[in-house]
Formats: C-alpha cells, sequence, structure tokens
C-alpha cells in the first residue's frame, strides 16, 4: 500500500519543479491572506479564490507533462487562428465600452488578444528554432512582420494596454534569439522619436489616461483617484505596516479595486516596507528559477518560450506594483498570482507548467 | 555585433559540417546565456527600482501619507448636479428637482444602530415604516455608503438636530435633490419615473464608462422619457475635495469644481390635449396615441390608468406596490407601447389601400353581401354585422358601413403574405421607433410568422400551415392580427400625411442649461409609402365619409372641422357563431374599441388611434373620446397661454 503510494506520489510530482512551486504557492498564500482582507473578511470570496487556483494548478500539472515539443508542433495553427481571429473581431466583433475586443461564439464571448498573448511568443520560438543556426537578418525582419500585425489588430481595438504586453512579448523572443544591440537601441530611439506622432494617433480616453497619470488630480472620480489614494495606503503603512485587518484606507473604502488590480496597495499598507520587501523577493526567486530552467533548457523552442514567459511574468509583476505604487500609468495590468480572478491565474499556472516542462524534459532530448 | 559575425560565419558554413555546427550550436548557447544574464540584470534592476519607491512612499514620505490616512483623511465628495426639467411643448413642467434636507446615517461609523437610532427619534419624528425602509437600504448597501434615515426635514427638525449634533457621530444632515411630479398620474406613461441606482443599473452605467459621474448618484430612470433620456438628464458630476475629521465629517473644503446641471427636455406632449384625453377616457381602461403626421410630435399619449410616479422615486412601499402590481386594471402597463390588440375594422382602410395597389380592387367595382361569406365547398358562415348583408358594394361604401363581406372576400382572394409585406410598410409589425423603451411589434400574420410562432414541439404540421380560414379572419381584423395603439396612429398619421411617415417621438427639443443651446429632435421623413396619389385620396374620401355618413357619424355631429376616421370593434372573446349581446358578456371578455381618426381634412394637424379596452362597439365608446381630443386641439380650448391646472404640492409627509 505504501509502495503504491510512494508509487502514486512519484508519478505525480515526477514533473513538478519543487521550488518553482513552492514560491508560486506562497506568493499565492500571501495573496489569499491580502484578499481576506481587502474583501472585508469575506470567506466567499476567499474560497472562490482557492476554487480557482485548484482548478489552475491541475492545469499546471497537465502542462507540465506535455513536452515542449509538442506545444512546438500547434504553433503555426495557433498563431494563424489567432490572427484570423482578430480580424474577425475588427470585422464583426461585439462592442464592449466602446472597444470592439470580444468575437460572439454563441454561447460565450470570447477576447482573441487573449490567445494571441499565448500564440505570440510560442509561434516566435517555433519560428527561430526551425531557422536555427542560419538566422539572418531577414528572419528578423519576417519576426518583426509577425509581431507587429497583431499588435496593430489589437492596438486598433482599441486596446492599447493588451497591445503593448503582446508586442513585449514578441520583443522578449527577438531580443533572447539575439536581435542586435545596434536594432535594439535604435527601435527604441525611434519609438522615443515617433512619440509625439503616436500621440496624436491615440484614442481620447488612451490620452487621459497618461496625462491623469502625469497628474492625478485630472481625473479625481477615476484613475487619478485610483492611484492617489494607492499612494497614500502604501505610504501611510511605513516600514512595518499597519497590520493585517487593520488597513484604514482599505477598510475605510477610499480604495477601489482593491480585490484585484489594486491589491498590492492592501497588501502594501498592512504590511509595510518589510512586507514589500519579502514579497519583492518571493518574485525575484521565482523569476532567478525560471530564468535557470531557462538557461538549461535543451532546445531553442524550450529557451525562447521559457525565457518569454518568465519575462512576461516580470513584467506583469513589475508594471502592476509599479502602477499601484504611481510610478506608471495605470492600466488594467493584474498583479500576478495576487489579484483576485481565474483567468490570470489560470495563464499564469499554465505558463509555470510549461517552464515544469521544459525542466523535465530537459535530459530526455538532449541525448 | 558579436550577432552579425555569427550571421556570417553560419552563412560561411553551410550545414552539414559537424564539429563547426557543433560549435555554433555551444556558442549560440553561450550568446543565448549572455542575453539571458542581461535580462535577469534588468529584472534585478527594475525591482530595485521598485524597492526606493517603495522606500520613498514608506519611509521618508511615511509621515506625510500617515497624515493624510490617519489625522486629515482627504475625502474627494461629488457633488452631485442637478437632474434636467421636464416640461410639456408649452413649457409646463412635469418632472422636476428640488432640493430637501436628510437626515442620513454612516453606519460604519456608528456603533450602535438601534441605539443611535432610538435617541434620533426624540429629536426628529422618525416613524416605524422609516426604520423599515432604512433597515431594507442598510441590506442592499455597499459597506460605506451613507443612508437616508428620514428624508424631507423641517426647518425646526434641521435645527433641533444641529444643537444635538455632537452627540452623533457618524450622523449628518445633508441637503438632498427630490425629484417631484407635479402632473401625478397625468402622462405618468410618458414621463415615467426615477428610482434608486440597483446592481442592473450599476452594469449599465459601466457600459456607457459613465461610472465616475455617478458616483454620488443615488438615482437613475427607470421608465418612460426619464429612462430613455437619462444621459441627458443627468448632468455631470462635480467634485469637492474636503477635509474629514475622524468621525467622517467634512471640517473644510479645499477645492470645489462645480456640477453640471442635466439637459432640459421639452416633451412634443400638450398637457392640457393631455388632460383633456385622459378626462375623456372617464374610469375607462385604454390608451390613445395623437401624432401630429406632419412631424411625429407626439401631442398625447394615454395609457388607462395611469399610477402617480411620486410614489416610485424613494423606493415604492410593498402595500402599493401590490396594488399597483396586481390590480386586474394593470395600470403599470404602457397599453400605446406594449398592449397589442386586434385591430378590428380600423384595418380595412389599410387593406383596401393595399389592394388598390396591388391592382385586386378599383374603387368602383363592386361585391354584393348577403350577409354572410363562405369559402366553397365548406359549410361554415362567417357573418357580417348587419343581419341581411349590405347588398351592392364598392370600396367606398365598404368602408363607410364597414362592410365585412367586402373584406372577406378580398381576403380569400389576396395572398396573405402579400398583405404582410404592405402592412409592414405602414409600420405594422414593427417599432415605430417612438423614444421611449419596452415597445412590442405586435403581430402581423403572415405564413412564416405562422410557421415560426407554432414552431414549438407540442405543435404539429398541422397547426404550422397557414389556411384560407386564417386570412379571411385576418381579413377584418381579427384572427393573429394583433397591433399596438403607437402603431396604429403611426399609420393613420402616413395616410393623413399622403404617404410620408415620421418616427413619432415625445421628446421635442434637449436644451442645454449651460450654453442655452436647444437641440430639435431632427423630424425628418423617416418613410415614404410610394404609392399612388389617387389611391390614397380615394381612401381618404372614404375615411371623410365615415365620419360625415357613416359608423361615426353620430360622434361627429355639428363638428366645426372636416375630418376623416374609422371605427373598430376587436373581439377579446370568441362566440363560436352565437350571436354577440353586450350585456350577456362578462364585461372584461367584451369587445375592445378602436377609433382612429385624423384632422382637418385638407390639411390634417393631427392623427390619432384610442382604444377602450372592453369599452363594445368602437363608435359608441372609442369615437366620442377621439371627438373631444379633436375639439380641444383644433378648436383653440388648448391655447398654449393657458394657465395649466395647478400641479399637486409635494405634501409634508412621505411619499411612500
Amino acid at each position: 500500500m505504501l509502495i503504491f503510494l510512494g508509487r502514486f506520489w512519484e508519478a505525480l510530482t515526477r514533473r513538478i519543479d519543487t521550488m518553482l512551486f513552492a514560491v508560486a504557492i506562497g506568493i499565492v498564500g500571501v495573496g489569499l491572506v491580502t484578499l481576506f482582507s481587502a474583501a472585508d473578511q469575506s470567506v466567499g470570496r476567499v474560497s472562490t479564490q482557492v476554487a480557482s487556483i485548484g482548478f489552475a494548478v491541475i492545469l499546471m500539472w497537465i502542462t507540465a507533462n506535455i513536452p515542449p515539443q509538442t506545444l512546438a508542433r500547434v504553433a503555426v495553427p495557433l498563431y494563424v487562428a489567432a490572427v484570423l481571429m482578430l480580424i474577425g473581431v475588427a470585422l464583426f466583433g461585439v462592442v464592449v465600452n466602446g472597444s470592439r475586443r470580444w468575437l460572439n461564439l454563441g454561447v460565450a464571448r470570447f477576447q482573441p488578444s487573449e490567445l494571441m498573448k499565448i500564440a505570440m511568443p510560442i509561434m516566435l520560438a517555433w519560428y527561430f528554432q526551425k531557422f536555427e543556426g542560419r538566422i539572418g537578418w531577414k528572419d528578423f525582419v519576417f519576426a518583426g512582420i509577425l509581431i507587429v500585425v497583431p499588435v496593430y489588430l489589437v492596438k486598433r481595438q482599441p486596446d492599447l494596454g493588451t497591445a503593448l504586453l503582446i508586442g513585449a512579448s514578441g520583443f522578449y523572443v527577438l531580443f533572447l534569439a539575439g536581435l542586435s544591440w545596434k536594432i535594439i537601441v535604435g527601435l527604441f530611439a525611434l519609438a522615443a522619436a515617433t512619440g509625439p506622432l503616436v500621440w496624436q494617433h491615440l484614442h481620447g480616453y488612451q490620452q487621459e489616461r497618461i496625462l491623469t497619470f502625469i497628474d492625478p488630480t485630472r481625473d479625481p472620480l477615476g484613475a487619478g483617484y485610483h492611484s492617489t489614494q494607492a499612494s497614500i495606503a502604501i505610504g501611510s503603512g511605513g516600514v512595518v505596516g499597519k497590520g493585517w485587518l487593520n488597513g484604514t484606507q482599505t477598510h475605510l473604502d477610499f480604495l477601489p479595486e482593491r480585490h484585484t488590480d489594486f491589491i498590492f496597495a492592501v497588501f502594501g499598507e498592512e504590511f509595510g516596507l518589510i512586507g514589500n520587501c519579502l514579497l519583492l523577493i518571493l518574485y525575484l526567486v521565482l523569476i532567478a528559477r525560471a530564468l535557470l530552467i531557462t538557461a538549461n533548457a535543451s532546445t531553442m523552442f524550450a529557451r525562447l518560450l521559457a525565457g518569454t514567459i518568465t519575462l512576461m511574468f516580470f513584467t506583469y509583476a513589475f508594471v502592476n506594483m509599479g502602477m499601484v505604487s504611481g510610478v506608471l500609468p495605470v492600466v488594467g495590468v493584474p498583479l500576478p498570482l495576487m489579484s483576485y480572478g481565474g483567468t490570470a491565474l489560470i495563464s499564469l499556472f499554465i505558463g509555470l507548467g510549461v517552464l515544469m516542462s521544459v525542466s523535465a524534459h530537459r535530459k530526455l532530448v538532449t541525448t | 555585433m558579436t550577432r552579425r559575425r555569427l550571421l556570417f560565419a553560419s552563412r560561411r558554413q553551410p550545414s552539414g559540417f559537424g564539429a563547426s555546427e557543433l560549435r555554433n550550436a555551444e556558442r549560440e548557447l553561450f550568446l543565448f546565456r549572455r542575453r539571458l544574464m542581461v535580462a535577469g540584470a534588468l529584472v534585478v534592476i527594475a525591482f530595485g527600482g521598485l524597492f526606493a519607491r517603495f522606500f520613498y512612499l514608506q519611509v521618508l514620505q511615511h509621515a506625510h501619507f500617515q497624515t493624510l490616512a490617519e489625522t486629515n483623511r482627504i475625502a474627494i465628495v461629488p457633488i452631485v448636479p442637478n437632474r434636467g426639467v421636464i416640461t410639456d411643448r408649452n413649457g409646463v413642467v412635469l418632472a422636476q428637482s428640488y432640493s430637501a434636507y436628510t437626515l442620513e446615517v454612516m453606519p460604519a461609523r456608528v456603533a450602535s444602530l438601534d441605539k443611535t437610532i432610538d435617541q434620533l427619534a426624540e429629536i426628529v419624528d422618525i416613524q416605524p415604516r422609516d426604520r423599515k425602509r432604512f433597515r431594507k437600504l442598510l441590506d442592499e448597501s455597499k459597506n460605506f455608503e451613507s443612508l437616508p434615515l428620514r428624508t424631507r426635514l423641517s426647518d425646526e427638525e434641521v435645527a433641533r438636530f444641529a444643537v444635538n449634533r455632537y452627540r452623533f457621530p457618524g450622523v449628518e444632515i445633508k441637503a438632498r435633490l427630490f425629484r417631484q411630479y407635479p402632473y401625478g398620474e397625468h402622462a405618468s406613461h410618458v414621463v415615467g419615473y426615477i428610482g434608486r441606482i440597483t446592481d442592473k443599473d450599476i452594469e449599465r452605467i459601466g457600459e456607457w464608462e459613465e461610472t465616475a459621474n455617478y458616483k454620488g448618484s443615488d438615482y437613475i430612470g427607470k421608465v418612460g422619457v426619464e429612462l430613455s433620456y437619462e444621459r441627458e438628464l443627468h448632468g455631470t458630476t462635480g467634485v469637492e475635495e474636503v477635509e474629514v475629521d475622524a468621525g467622517g465629517r467634512a471640517v473644510r473644503t479645499l477645492s470645489r469644481s462645480p456640477p453640471v446641471s442635466g439637459n432640459n427636455l421639452r416633451l412634443s406632449l400638450d398637457i392640457g390635449l393631455q388632460e383633456a384625453a385622459e378626462v375623456a377616457f372617464g374610469d375607462r381602461r385604454g390608451a390613445l396615441v395623437a401624432i401630429d403626421p406632419t412631424s411625429g410630435d407626439v401631442l398625447a399619449f394615454v395609457s388607462k390608468p395611469g399610477y402617480d410616479p411620486n410614489l416610485f422615486v424613494e423606493g415604492i412601499d410593498p402595500a402599493n406596490w401590490q396594488e399597483l402590481n396586481e390590480s386586474p386594471d394593470k395600470p403599470l402597463l404602457n397599453r400605446p407601447l406594449r398592449g397589442a390588440y386586434p385591430p378590428g375594422s380600423t384595418i380595412k382602410p389599410f387593406l383596401a389601400l393595399s389592394a388598390l395597389n396591388s391592382g385586386k380592387r378599383t374603387p368602383q367595382q363592386t361585391i354584393y353581401d348577403p350577409g354572410f361569406f363562405q369559402i366553397p365547398g365548406q359549410a361554415h358562415r362567417f357573418r357580417d354585422d348587419k343581419p341581411g348583408g349590405h347588398g351592392t358594394v364598392d370600396m367606398y361604401k365598404s368602408i363607410v358601413v364597414s362592410c365585412d363581406t367586402y373584406y372577406y372576400i378580398l381576403a380569400s382572394e389576396t395572398d396573405i403574405d402579400e398583405t404582410a409585406r404592405f402592412m409592414s410598410r405602414l409600420g405594422f409589425g414593427g417599432k415605430t421607433g417612438i423614444d421611449i423603451e419596452g415597445e412590442l411589434t405586435g403581430t402581423l400574420p403572415s405564413r412564416d410568422w405562422k410557421r415560426q410562432r407554432f414552431a414549438g414541439k407540442q405543435y404539429r404540421e398541422e397547426h404550422r400551415k397557414w389556411y384560407l380560414g386564417d386570412s379571411i379572419s385576418a381579413g377584418i381584423g381579427q384572427g393573429y392580427n394583433a397591433f399596438t395603439p403607437i402603431q396604429l396612429a403611426h399609420a393613420i398619421a402616413m395616410v393623413a400625411n399622403d404617404g410620408v411617415g415620421y418616427t413619432p417621438h415625445l421628446v421635442k427639443s434637449v436644451q442645454n442649461l449651460r450654453t442655452g443651446e436647444v437641440r430639435e429632435v431632427a423630424a425628418q421623413p423617416a418613410t415614404h409609402l410610394d404609392i399612388k396619389p389617387e389611391y390614397l385620396a380615394v381612401i381618404k374620401h372614404a375615411l371623410a365619409g365615415v365620419n360625415k355618413e357613416g359608423t361615426s357619424a353620430a360622434a361627429f355631429r355639428d363638428a366645426k372641422y372636416a375630418s376623416g376616421g374609422k371605427t373598430g370593434t376587436a373581439q377579446v372573446y370568441s362566440l363560436k357563431g352565437e350571436k354577440y349581446t353586450e350585456h350577456k358578456v362578462d364585461e372584461r371578455l367584451r369587445d375592445h374599441a378602436w377609433f382612429m381618426a385624423y384632422a382637418p381634412l385638407d390639411q390634417p394637424r393631427i392623427a390619432l388611434a384610442v382604444l377602450v379596452e372592453n369599452g363594445g362597439f368602437g363608435a359608441q365608446a372609442a369615437a366620442p373620446i377621439a371627438r373631444k381630443v379633436l375639439d380641444h386641439y383644433l378648436l383653440g380650448k388648448s391655447d398654449p397661454g393657458a394657465v395649466p391646472l395647478q400641479p399637486d404640492r409635494p405634501s409634508d409627509d412621505e411619499s411612500d
């Protein structure tokens, strides 16, 4: 019996990277503790989140057991399907809140830009693996086109935030694939130079968001209010914080969106600088472990995909904490593994599953 | 640059050169790891930046933020804008806002609610129903809202509380805006009412991207023009930045950007005419829609019985709600929009027009009416209302005496789908597009319609098939036909205006109070019937004949203007061949009475449709109401400068 259980356990955990999983669960735990406070000690919200986590972990386990090369095989169809769906959105998408982001599938509405977030790095990683060893500048140009087309389609929905995130994931693949530094610097210079031009093409509300970031008092009831109140919450937390369940900003209802995008403000208020540092360290350890897995990955595809997932994880964490603490504009990016919400949790844990798969299938392929 | 060297290297050495490839692969891995290290360094730098920011906020600026958070909380207080005023076409106020004092409690700042309320009751009058309503609000509210305990405080009560204010942390007197409908039941189905914002409303506000603008707003349009023009009426919320003490009270104002009042609406409705029409109905149930055929202005829009919209504003109490909701008279039903009734004989002029247009009939063509019609080979007799029949009947006479047999025969020779196509051009079976919500399309029967209507599994093929008998019943406006009063008014207005139709609209113009700019609701012709003028002339001549020498001649005796009209009587209850005797039938099963009319004949200024539920014959019940409304409108009894009825003042006691 014991042997059986042992075997079972072995089979269950074979592909699971213990350290990655432990740190992720640690962050999730911190998230639940914070959520309990943010939700005014309502057990309902916490248990919903726990259910989402359970489901996401199962998906992570399944993903971890799929060899990376299987993912490589679906790269092209996945990418093509995502682009076609984005075109479909442009032609007959459902308009919600003035943006055309959704496809109506009869049963449910579906946001193809979410699919593109996954499809983009898989596609590019597959492309560079296919031409491994003979990658020339033409390949980078072609990859650039693969990035620009969906980014443009998402941008004109309009959904600038998601477009930038998709662009970033594509850029990370190029960067890791060895895009020349000159071109990288050139791209950033170009971006800076065309900034004013882009500004004119932004939609009113996008301009408004950036202006609000520069001067939060512009929109005191909307995004500016969020930003101001979040800064007050974090700042008043001090070094040791006000203590769990004692955040005044949180509990006097000054803090908006405190379960979701602004959960970090609740954490910062109640646990202070010490808590923030511990959280930063947890994220750093997770990212470091993921980078290590990436460095030891066996194939080009696995390397590029794992590296991009790691950097996207970092990007989400950085953008969210930067936005909540008032150094970046308010965009709708959740804090990885902490914010309330099933969709984000599922994609993050699937990402972790891919990393584990890359780590576990390393030796099998290298021989 | 290493990259480029590598590129050239790989170009020079074609694949298949084993050792070099292995070296290349190693080299590439090395380069990749270097990139990864760069990325790792960036991660550390970025997190270092975040740490610096946290350090700045939580150590260097801690005192500042602590002050903001703890001692002097700066609260951003929304200032709710004045909701726009709704007036009739002559500027008579139908809905307005006024400011009154309310006693409000912030439950989060009160230790014991019951004790506090008991103590408050010693100072201000708090009735059990106030407590009950407060409890209800408390259950529905979010955590830290301020909730009204008593509304419309008297000056004396305000003064008494001000003296005792120190005893009640978390309790405050606030000036809130209340909505008042001076005309009460009159035009209640047009104006509608506002009510407290519910979760569903919050969703809707989110879809408009107006969430910030509704901060502090407690009410939103629920029905009628209040609903459909909500975004015009609401206005822009202002903001006040105030310092708040530990008790949550505003200590002083730091900055203020004033709210912008909502836009005023001027309705096309004439409240004088509206009242005259409602009075003409007496206690009877029914609907009336009067339209200016040359613009689509809705001049009167009656749904009887009405209800007092003032009851809904502060949340209706259960007793009143039950009474309104469960009354068999259905006072909450907007009959002109949502009451679909068989049109009865009012359909005849339109079917005659269709027959002229398709060439099925000429005006001179006659039939012989023996008093009934039989489908060849069938025993069933479709009876005419006149025993023995009308004899020889041409098109003019068929309308003037409302001869059923003429239309039985016409229907037996006409394909129902062709009829449906023509009738839909007149607006039947579709929405007229009037600017309040909830309009029904009614039923315009066709083969496709019947197939879909009986598509369910419980029906068989024989239920779905279209029969000649269906056409015959439909041919005199019975059977499956069901039209709304607004559809009928719209259609007769179109005929009166020589085939040019306007979308009916209740709001004539929208006035921006701040800029003084007035935006007219465009009166563009929406539809052209595209029919020969001589065909319309035939029908209009016959409609004039109805009021002069036909079924409604009695109701229009001695009228000082020439008018056209048509009566209709719609069966509610099928008597299966028995003769209908009014007094034998239960009141609720009596026929509905219809009348539609327009006047003056040469240049129509008003077209209307009247329905009296269970009124019996159209000529007796509905035509006299139409006469009164036309008299009122055309003979100057409603001159625009007339002093309106004294509106009900807001009563001192609670509205509920």
